[in-house]
């Protein structure tokens, strides 16, 4: 072979924020030949997909809305992967969390406090790390492997809350559709600019993100998921219970998605529905890999993603694009993302060739 | 014998359920026994259900379907083999990779073909046989990918256990610097294993769209490929037991059926999630003896190969 790679003595610092561009540029110039492939002009398609949805004031807050979920989703998923704990269910803790958020509404319809949405709030959170703790239990206490219990439980969360919809918690006035009552303004979370839907769930995305990036970097616990995703023999020689941080990588993760689907149902949706999600839990993965997991790069990766959505929306709105180009897209980034990170850890060199800078 | 007339099409309805798990398990079991982890089992089964349903609804040809679906699953896991093999990516990303690319890649390809019906494919008929009590229909009324399928489990067994390929793969997959140091290309291996599991997966997707609901529904696999890959823990990597283990899940699948038709007053809600519970519970069940999976598993699963390093 002519082409030879080798493995770098150190990783390469500049590469890490290098290749999520690279992924980007890859990505784009491949859609717009699956653009060209599908008989839309390619520049008219990517000025729908990333220009055209956001280029007004309204258009950029439904970014920002739609960026919530999938950075508070992304935040918790990105401690647990730094500790190599792959909790893929954020879509169904996203859902425990709606369920216990919104249930809290569908009992006290009724009570107009301002207490209402905190706990509703609270219970999400609570709710979303109750349903991470079964794969944190089978993990710890059964040694089963929690990609796949976590992602099985995905399955039974969406189930559980087609069942209360269609069953107890449905709407006694809603014409027997299976939706639960429309949240009331206690229950709501408070609009922060007149005209959009931009609300407070983004506030709590951003406090989550600094607390993060704080636990992450002041913390010893945040010591401890860095040293054990890193280096696991340095950790357990260093004592750090392996145990203790699935559980709590599950749990924040948890937490978080938890959240993300309270601050959902009682934001942009405004009620309990079979489906209240367009799978920000499984996005959330693209975007914390896509941030690098950290917090900053997973804000930024959050707004990409969320404007995928967006331009979907618009590209088939405008040019009749199928909207599943957005899954495509998002699949697409992360592969080529995976792909170039070969340039962080490795480099090329062509054999027969004296040693070339790099 | 009228009294035992449920029985026979509740087991076909088993085997029917089975059949698409069989075919991912064995496909994936081999990629693993390689070394290499495979976690896009879904998203290669759903492109192979898409690529089966367009090219059976373009062409009548069911044949050339289900080689489509192979080519596509193949195709799919030939890009995995790229990332993780040549340019040495995460195994366990790529896989999520895969899988959210693949059911993104699905919709936009079958969109056009949501809701259009094709008949299933053909069951076999053979005159007398077919037509025997009970064991007629079970042992000579399936349909043409049924058999292959256990053709496949034999084959792989075989293969794996009693041909000198099948050591050098296992030994790829249990020490790939040995392997490698003796003469064996790691990486060529493993791209061969890694895409024989893709085209497996590929016609397990085939089989849900062309026979079990022969349609096309934007993620119809409904989480069967990760159902796949918790099989071959629960088989410890053995071929037989994957079999057992399909035909177990099939059955847990086809008791959500029966039971309402018995009168059974659950919502529909709580059967459906008798599969995904059932996985759960069994991978507890067995995980929980870690040195037997230790024993069974591939040593070198997941691991990254790099000759020079």
């Amino acid at each position: 072979m002519l082409l030879k790679i080798e493995k770098r003595p150190e990783p390469a610092r500049s590469m890490v924020y290098v290749t999520p561009l690279l992924a980007l540029l890859l990505t784009i110039l491949t859609s717009m030949a699956l653009f060209t492939f599908l008989g839309v002009n390619p520049l008219e398609a990517l000025e729908n997909f990333f220009i055209l949805p956001v280029n007004n004031q309204y258009g950029a807050t439904e970014l920002i809305v739609k960026a919530t979920p999938l950075i508070l989703c992304a935040i918790g998923l990105s401690v647990g992967f730094r500790a190599n704990v792959w909790n893929i269910g954020a879509e169904g803790q996203l859902t425990l969390g709606a369920i216990f958020g919104g249930g809290v509404f569908v009992y006290f319809h009724d009570v107009d406090s301002v207490f209402l949405l905190p706990i509703m709030i609270l219970m999400g959170a609570i709710g979303g790390a109750l349903w991470a703790a079964i794969p944190a239990f089978l993990k710890t206490r059964f040694n089963a492997n929690e990609i796949l219990t976590s992602l099985m439980l995905v399955y039974v969360a969406i189930l559980i809350l087609s069942l209360l919809v269609h069953g107890p918690w449905r709407d006694p006035d809603g014409f027997n559709f299976p939706e639960s009552r429309t949240f009331s303004e206690s229950a709501t979370m408070p609009i922060l600019m007149e005209g959009t839907r931009l609300h407070m769930g983004t506030i709590l995305a951003l406090l989550a993100v600094f607390g993060t990036w704080i636990m992450l970097s002041k913390s010893l616990i945040g010591f401890q998921v860095k040293v054990i995703g890193a280096a696991p023999k340095a950790g357990s020689y260093a004592g750090f219970s392996q145990k203790k941080i699935i559980w709590f990588c599950l749990l924040f993760g948890g937490a978080m998605a938890g959240l993300a689907g309270v601050s959902e149902v009682s934001g942009p949706v405004g009620q309990l529905l079979p489906s209240i999600s367009p799978g920000y839990g499984f996005t959330a993965i693209i975007v914390a890999f896509l941030g690098r997991l950290h917090p900053v790069g997973i804000i930024l990766a959050g707004l990409l993603m969320a404007l995928t959505y967006l331009g979907g929306e618009t590209a088939q709105i405008n040019l009749g694009l199928p909207v599943a180009v957005t899954g495509v897209f998002q699949g697409m980034v992360l592969f080529y993302l995976l792909a170039c990170d070969v340039l962080v850890n490795y480099r090329f060199r062509m054999a027969g060739f004296s040693k070339v800078a790099s | 014998m009228s009294e035992f007339d449920w029985i026979v099409p509740v087991i076909l309805t088993v085997i029917t359920a089975a059949t698409p798990l069989v075919f991912a398990g064995i496909g994936e079991l081999v990629t693993e026994k390689s070394g290499v982890l495979n976690l896009g089992v879904e998203g290669m089964m759903v492109v192979g259900a898409v690529a089966a349903f367009v090219t059976a609804t373009l062409t009548q040809n069911y044949f050339l379907a289900v080689a489509v679906a192979a080519l596509a699953g193949a195709f799919m896991a030939f890009l995995f083999g790229i990332l993780t093999l040549s340019l040495m990516a995460n195994q366990v990303a790529t896989g999520l990779a895969l899988t959210l690319f693949g059911v993104g890649l699905s919709a936009l390809i079958g969109q056009d073909f949501v809701g259009t019906p094709v008949d299933a494919i053909a069951k076999l008929d053979i005159p007398v046989l077919t037509d025997l009590p009970v064991i007629g229909p079970i042992l000579f009324g399936q349909d043409p990918l049924v058999y292959l399928s256990l053709v496949m489990v034999a084959g792989v067994s075989w293969f794996l256990y009693r041909t000198k390929a099948g050591l050098v793969l296992r030994a790829v997959g249990d020490s790939h610097d040995a392997a490698h140091s003796i003469g064996y290309s790691v990486i060529g291996i493993r791209y061969l294993a890694v895409m024989f599991g893709g085209a497996m997966s590929g016609i397990g997707g085939a089989y849900l769209s062309l026979a079990y609901t022969p349609m096309w529904a934007e993620n119809m696999t409904a989480g069967r490929g990760w159902i796949a890959l918790a099989l071959i823990v629960f088989a410890t990597w053995k071929p037989g037991l994957v079999l057992v283990g399909a035909y177990m899940f099939g059955g847990i699948t086809i008791l959500q059926l029966h039971a309402q038709a018995a009168g059974l007053d659950l919502p529909s809600q709580i059967l459906s999630m008798l599969p995904y519970l059932a996985t759960v519970i069994v991978l507890v069940l067995i995980s929980k003896d870690e040195s037997r999976i230790r024993k069974h598993a591939p040593a070198c699963i997941g691991k990254i190969f790099h000759p020079a390093a």
